[in-house]
């Protein structure tokens, strides 16, 4: 073993790479919750993104034509889960579960011919000086562009919940959707924005994976990334940076034991890849003390009776 | 202008047929799928449904609908109990891995005794560790109210790294000439869970999944503790001043279906299997909640609809060799059943009338 082949510097620079998808997962998913529906489709979404930006950049070669399908994608396939709960009143974890099963078939079927190619690549950002200086170059200024847009989106997410009128809607949405629709507030239509949303952010960090992680597709790739987004957004208490937060403490899990896997630690690499989902369960269980912050009306079905 | 009535009562008519017309249209919409990946849609609608109850080699796929369906049920019959109750168990394919392993680890362990006490011990052990793992969500939401949903689905992928680990590790059959995976059970006569009735498909794991539906069925219908789940689900309120105990509740669902899911990979792992292996788990699972849903979680239901979706993987590999279809067209297909069942339910639940706009 050979811990001093890790180096700082890259661990970190890496580290924000790897959050990057859970990042704009979780916080697409959380503008969803905060309008109180709970969509457990996001891997689901994330796939079809993955795939569906990874063909678009591949036949066009073009990998920003690519992120925008991506996004179109999953905003896309969220409108199934938006039809299923909102007009056709379904259960909302059963829809949700029917998302994900839908998509994973979906992204096999539709990736049949894209195993083994490589994207064109986005490039990193290259400012000049600011780029080329030791430790904090590579760490700041020497990302790809999707990275910054993933930590901006939560910035306008944060500001337009807190002090947008629209955040204020939405959020009367998630709270109670009884009052907000008594108010005059169309809640069907905030909640299936919301949704489409989320899942134009949850097809973005599917393609962050496809096109610029890993870059390469393989089924099933995004290997539970979507699920451990939903587990990040009651990590955070449904708040935007908390998000931030939580998606870079969780990259930097996932890159540290991959380090450590390849420094040949003496721990097996199945104990070493299985951590990330131990230690999504018991963030969990620390956090599921205090439910007071998740939306009041979240999960519940709305349906104007009159 | 379309408008939603609520109806006092689900429509009982229409809870019964949405099952069947969703099918139907699932094999209209699927049948356009294929004919966009380019194959003629009644070949393939037919290969799928016909060939493996009808066709020339019949003989040999009917008993593999058993087999696939024997495991479905099983997994599904449990999870159907949380579910009627708001407990989601969805990590069912990890309990179903965890069962295997302990299982067959609990067989090989004897291995090379030969006894008539090895095959039941192997049934208790894999019972037991698809208990065990279930019991870890359960345990947490009793406690400290933490999210069964993602909790369960997390140890999914934690009992996949374990599998490989096993596999290549504990359980690697010492004469397999390095290749991973364990002994081949079926080649362990005391350990081999081996057709009941030749040629039917009919194994230890199919006779339990039969008894496992009678079993829910009385649970449901003449015991209190049916009753009481059954009023969880459907109105909580008058559960919680009806004195139901959700803590026991949620021990009971997530640790019933936790046992039924090791159970059967317990049996295809000794079974049908054979073997423990790094692919051991193929989504049986995951499509046990489609099989739930489409059971309209009633035991019968279940068993029906458990058959169905192994149509659908014996019809589903016949097209693959064929027809070329691919492999995942048919997970598609499944996914889509379960699209058309959920937004058909709206038909049950509510009317739907046909109003002028500005009248009424």
């Amino acid at each position: 073993m050979d811990l001093s082949a890790i180096n700082p510097v890259l661990l970190i620079a890496s580290l924000m790479v790897a959050a990057t998808p859970l990042l704009l997962a979780a916080v697409g998913e959380l503008v969803v919750e905060r309008a109180g529906v709970l969509n457990l489709g996001v891997e689901g979404m994330m796939i079809v993104g993955a795939i569906g930006g990874f063909a678009v950049s591949v036949e066009s070669g073009s990998p920003y034509l690519g992120l925008v399908a991506a996004m179109a994608a999953g905003a896309g396939l969220s409108l199934l889960f938006a039809f299923l709960t909102q007009f056709a009143l379904a259960n909302q974890v059963a829809s949700g579960l029917a998302l994900t099963l839908f998509g994973l078939g979906l992204s096999a079927l539709m990736g049949q011919g894209y195993v083994g190619i490589k994207p064109p690549a986005l490039g990193n950002i290259h400012i000049p000086v600011l780029s080329d200086l030791p430790v904090i170059g590579p760490i700041l200024f020497g990302h790809d562009p999707v990275l910054y847009i993933g930590i901006a989106l939560v910035a306008a997410v944060w500001a337009v919940l807190k002090y947008s009128r629209i955040g204020l809607v939405l959020r009367a949405v998630g709270e109670n959707h009884e009052a907000a629709h008594a108010l005059g507030y169309n809640v069907i239509r905030v909640r299936v924005l919301a949704i489409m949303f989320g899942g134009a952010c949850a097809g973005l960090g599917g393609a962050y994976i496809s096109l610029i992680r890993v870059p390469q597709w393989t089924e099933g790739m995004t290997a539970g990334i979507g699920w451990i987004a939903l587990a990040l957004v009651v990590f955070a208490s449904w708040k935007p940076w908390r998000v931030l937060l939580g998606a870079y403490l969780f990259g930097g899990i996932n890159v540290l034991q991959l380090n450590l896997q390849a420094a040949g630690i003496a721990i097996p690499v199945e104990y070493l890849a299985m951590s990330p989902y131990i230690i999504t369960i018991l963030v969990l269980v620390i956090m599921s003390a205090d439910k007071s912050r998740a939306p009041a009306s979240l999960g519940r079905i709305f349906h104007a009776s009159q | 202008m379309i408008k939603l009535e609520k109806r006092a009562q689900p429509s009982r008519t229409l809870a019964l047929s949405t099952p069947l017309i969703a099918v139907v249209i699932t094999m209209i919409a699927g049948g356009l799928l294929f004919a966009a990946l380019g194959k003629n849609p009644f070949e393939a609608i037919g290969t799928i449904f016909w060939e493996p109850l009808f066709g020339e080699f019949a003989f040999y796929y009917r008993p593999q609908l058993l087999v696939k369906g024997g495991p479905l049920i099983l997994i599904a019959i449990g999870l159907s109990l949380g579910f009627r109750a708001g407990i989601w168990n969805i990590g069912a394919e990890g309990q179903y891995i965890m069962g295997a392993i302990c299982g067959a680890g609990a067989g090989l362990a004897f291995y090379p005794m030969e006894s008539i006490f090895i095959f039941p011990i192997m049934i208790l052990a894999g019972a037991l560790g698809g208990w065990v793992w279930a019991m870890i969500p359960a345990l947490l939401k009793v406690k400290f109210g933490t999210n069964e949903i993602l909790v369960s689905l997390m140890l999914v992928y934690v009992a996949e790294q374990l599998l490989a680990s096993v596999s290549l590790g504990l359980l690697k059959n010492p004469q397999g000439f390095g290749f991973p995976g364990s002994r081949n059970l079926q080649e362990y006569a005391s350990a081999h869970n081996a057709e009941l009735i030749t040629g039917t498909g009919m194994h230890w794991g199919v006779l339990f999944a039969f008894i496992a539906v009678i079993m829910s069925y009385v649970l449901l219908n003449k015991h209190i503790l049916g009753f009481n789940i059954r009023l969880t689900g459907e109105a909580p309120r008058a559960a919680r001043f009806a004195g139901v105990n959700p803590t026991r509740l949620i021990l009971f669902c997530l640790g019933t279906s936790g046992a039924l899911a090791g159970l059967a990979g317990m049996f295809e792992a000794s079974g049908p299997a054979g073997q423990i292996s790094i692919d051991f788990g193929v989504g049986y699972g995951f499509t046990a909640i489609i099989v739930a849903f489409l059971g309209r979680l009633h035991p019968v239901g279940i068993l029906l609809a458990g058959l169905l979706m192994a149509l659908t993987y014996i019809g589903g590999e016949i097209a693959q060799s064929n027809m070329g279809l691919p492999a995942a067209a048919i997970q598609v297909f499944q996914g889509m059943l379960l699209f058309f069942l959920l937004a058909l339910d709206l038909l049950t639940n509510f009317r739907i009338k046909f109003a002028v706009k500005g009248a009424a």
